[in-house]
């Protein structure tokens, strides 16, 4: 009998060696290890990769490095969306501490990158977080809201008092080394951040964070103190903020204004939406993705925005579970129509 | 019965704008009592259990936990002086399985201190802590129920899954909001003998509840709520006697006489 679209139904179907590999059989056989390592390695030498391959090409190999940064951010961002529930617009305002932080403690201490890259990542967190604490309570968009203000009103203040060179911004800031240490050292702290978050998540204090973004009420009758969690979340996320923001400032040799900009705010978010949120991966692929084409569309002006709008919308209609939740899913199951 | 009671509120009053909530409420409970609560829709149940609980700040009065005063605390410091309490409206981590639910309040500063429910958490994992939780509450073993996500189980499994949430605290006062409601009959006949084994254990219990057969089959002693104020207090055969509360869920007698 030939069925119409009405009585049959899409069934997703777990492959066996999925199944498998979820538990201690997973390193039974060649087969599975590959399964389960394949799509791990598939990042972890694409990253490695891409300096070496668009060495002749500094311009391309420059955009790796900006793609680690605002990949840091995104991540940062998608843990605090999906897994504590905090949705931040403050990423702006990461990027900037983390910058301002590197640049004083080089131009002013005399410190090396290496140094004031883990020094500037962990001051800027700690101010970052106690600058949010007030924010804590609230929730859902009204603190989307006032953490969009933070790095706006970050920029003016330093714009009107003048301080930190004002709208020239640090200068004479030290570069890194050579471009392979910056290339290297971002794609590791990528790397590195990505699968430490994944299995952050997944550990019992993952699930804390996860009970506050399902039910805070519950937790906090589970006698868990949620601001505690909250703001232990918040550090996490301005922490790769700032990270990204003091490699930034190396990379430029300076810091300004501009690293307060709301791109940074926004084009994390983007990045989360295209490669899937709540994955933490995917944010990544979403900056992959994201950064390269901006780059492509400079030549359009201010079409750019434009086009970006429209890629944007399209994913958002099309395909708003993201790329890496449909990948995955067509990774790890198939599907078939069954009558019903 | 000693003579200390364990949970004692002294005339405690809340006002939502212009709505008398709660107002002038005192009640003592002993160690390893049932008490249960009852009165119609919108007798103030639920708030009296909020503002014991620390989730609403009350206008007036105090409330006494083993000593201590605990009015207008932070809600995670009530409960992690072991008294803690469920949600009329089932509040699970959706997105979790079951036993994964339970993680969250044996990670709480309270569970990692005692280890848990029967202090388990020292000796096992976490998760095997859970599950054995979840075993105790009615969850099958060998079942894949505990191992379910929380989105996908029936309201008999939220309910339990409340009650177990509470006990992975090793708590000493359970307040159950509504514990019995919206089970069927046969979840109900499981549930009872539940709630009498942990009063067995040595954990005393607070029960809001609109099943008044089970409840009084349970309870040792009743209190009545209407409009806010406590309308009587004693055995369920004392309380079902006194007309306000006769009035307060059947309506008053005067009626007939204007018929």
């Amino acid at each position: 009998m030939s069925s119409s679209k009405g009585d049959r139904r899409k069934e997703r179907i777990d492959r066996g060696i999925k199944v498998r590999s979820d538990s201690v059989y997973a390193i039974s056989s060649w087969k599975e290890i590959t399964y389960l390592i394949a799509p791990r390695l598939v990042l972890i030498l694409g990253l490695a990769l891409a300096p070496l391959v668009l060495s002749a090409t500094p311009y391309w190999q420059r955009v790796v490095s900006i793609i680690c940064v605002y990949s840091l951010l995104a991540m940062g961002f998608d843990f605090l969306a999906n897994y504590v529930g905090l949705v931040s617009l403050g990423g702006g305002f990461y990027v900037g501490i983390g910058a301002y932080a590197a640049a004083l403690l080089n131009t002013h201490f005399g410190l090396p990158p290496m140094i004031t890259i883990p020094m500037a990542t962990l001051l800027g967190a700690i101010i970052c977080t106690v600058l949010f604490l007030p924010c804590l309570p609230l929730r859902g968009v009204y603190f989307a809201i006032v953490s969009l203000m933070y790095p706006l009103l970050a920029a003016r203040i330093v714009e009107a008092l003048d301080i930190f060179g004002g709208t020239d911004g640090i200068l004479g800031v030290d570069g890194f080394s050579n471009v392979w240490v910056e290339q290297y050292f971002l794609v590791l702290c990528v790397l590195v951040m990505v699968f430490a978050l994944r299995r952050l998540v997944e550990e019992d204090i993952g699930l804390v964070f996860r009970g506050v973004k399902d039910n805070d009420q519950a937790v906090k009758a589970s006698g868990i103190n949620i601001n505690q969690y909250k703001a232990l979340g918040v550090f996490i996320a301005s922490a790769l903020g700032c990270l990204g923001g003091a490699c930034l400032t190396h990379m430029y040799m300076w810091a300004g204004l501009s690293q307060f900009a709301l791109d940074f705010s926004i084009i994390p978010i983007a990045a989360t939406v295209v490669g899937g949120g709540g994955t933490l991966v995917g944010p990544v692929l979403g900056c992959l993705i994201l950064v390269p084409v901006s780059e492509l569309l400079r030549d359009f002006g201010s079409l750019r925005i434009a086009v970006y709008s429209i890629v944007l919308t399209a994913f958002i209609v099309f395909k708003s579970e993201g790329i890496m939740i449909y990948t995955a899913r067509k990774y790890e199951q198939f599907e078939r129509w069954v009558e019903i | 019965m000693s003579s200390e009671p364990l949970l004692s509120v002294r005339n405690i009053s809340k006002k939502f704008g212009g709505v008398l909530a709660l107002s002038g409420v005192s009640l003592d409970v002993f160690s390893g009592d049932i008490v249960g609560i009852i009165g119609p829709n919108g007798s103030g149940k639920t708030t009296l259990v909020n503002a014991i609980t620390g989730f609403i700040k009350v206008d007036t009065g105090s409330v006494h936990f083993k000593g201590q005063e605990i009015t207008n605390k932070e809600p995670h410091k009530i409960a992690s002086l072991g008294l803690t309490r469920t949600f009329q409206v089932m509040r699970p981590y959706f997105s979790l399985p079951a036993y994964k639910n339970l993680i969250v309040p044996l990670f709480s500063p309270r569970a990692r201190k005692t280890g848990g429910w029967r202090g388990g958490g020292k000796m096992g994992s976490r998760d095997t802590v859970a599950v054995d939780i979840l075993e105790e509450i009615g969850f099958e073993r060998d079942s894949y129920v505990p191992f379910k996500m929380a989105s996908s189980l029936p309201t008999g499994y939220l309910k339990r899954l409340e009650l177990a949430r509470c006990l992975a605290l090793r708590p000493e006062v359970i307040i159950c909001d509504e514990v019995l409601s919206g089970l069927s009959m046969s979840e109900m006949a499981s549930m009872v003998p539940l709630i009498e084994k942990l009063q067995m254990e040595g954990i005393t219990l607070i029960m809001v509840e609109h099943r008044l057969r089970e409840l009084f089959r349970l309870a040792g002693r009743v209190i009545v709520l209407n409009f806010g104020c406590k309308i009587a207090e004693g055995t369920s055969g004392e309380v079902m006697e006194y007309p306000e509360v006769k009035e307060a869920y059947f309506g008053s007698e005067e009626v007939y006489d204007y018929v």
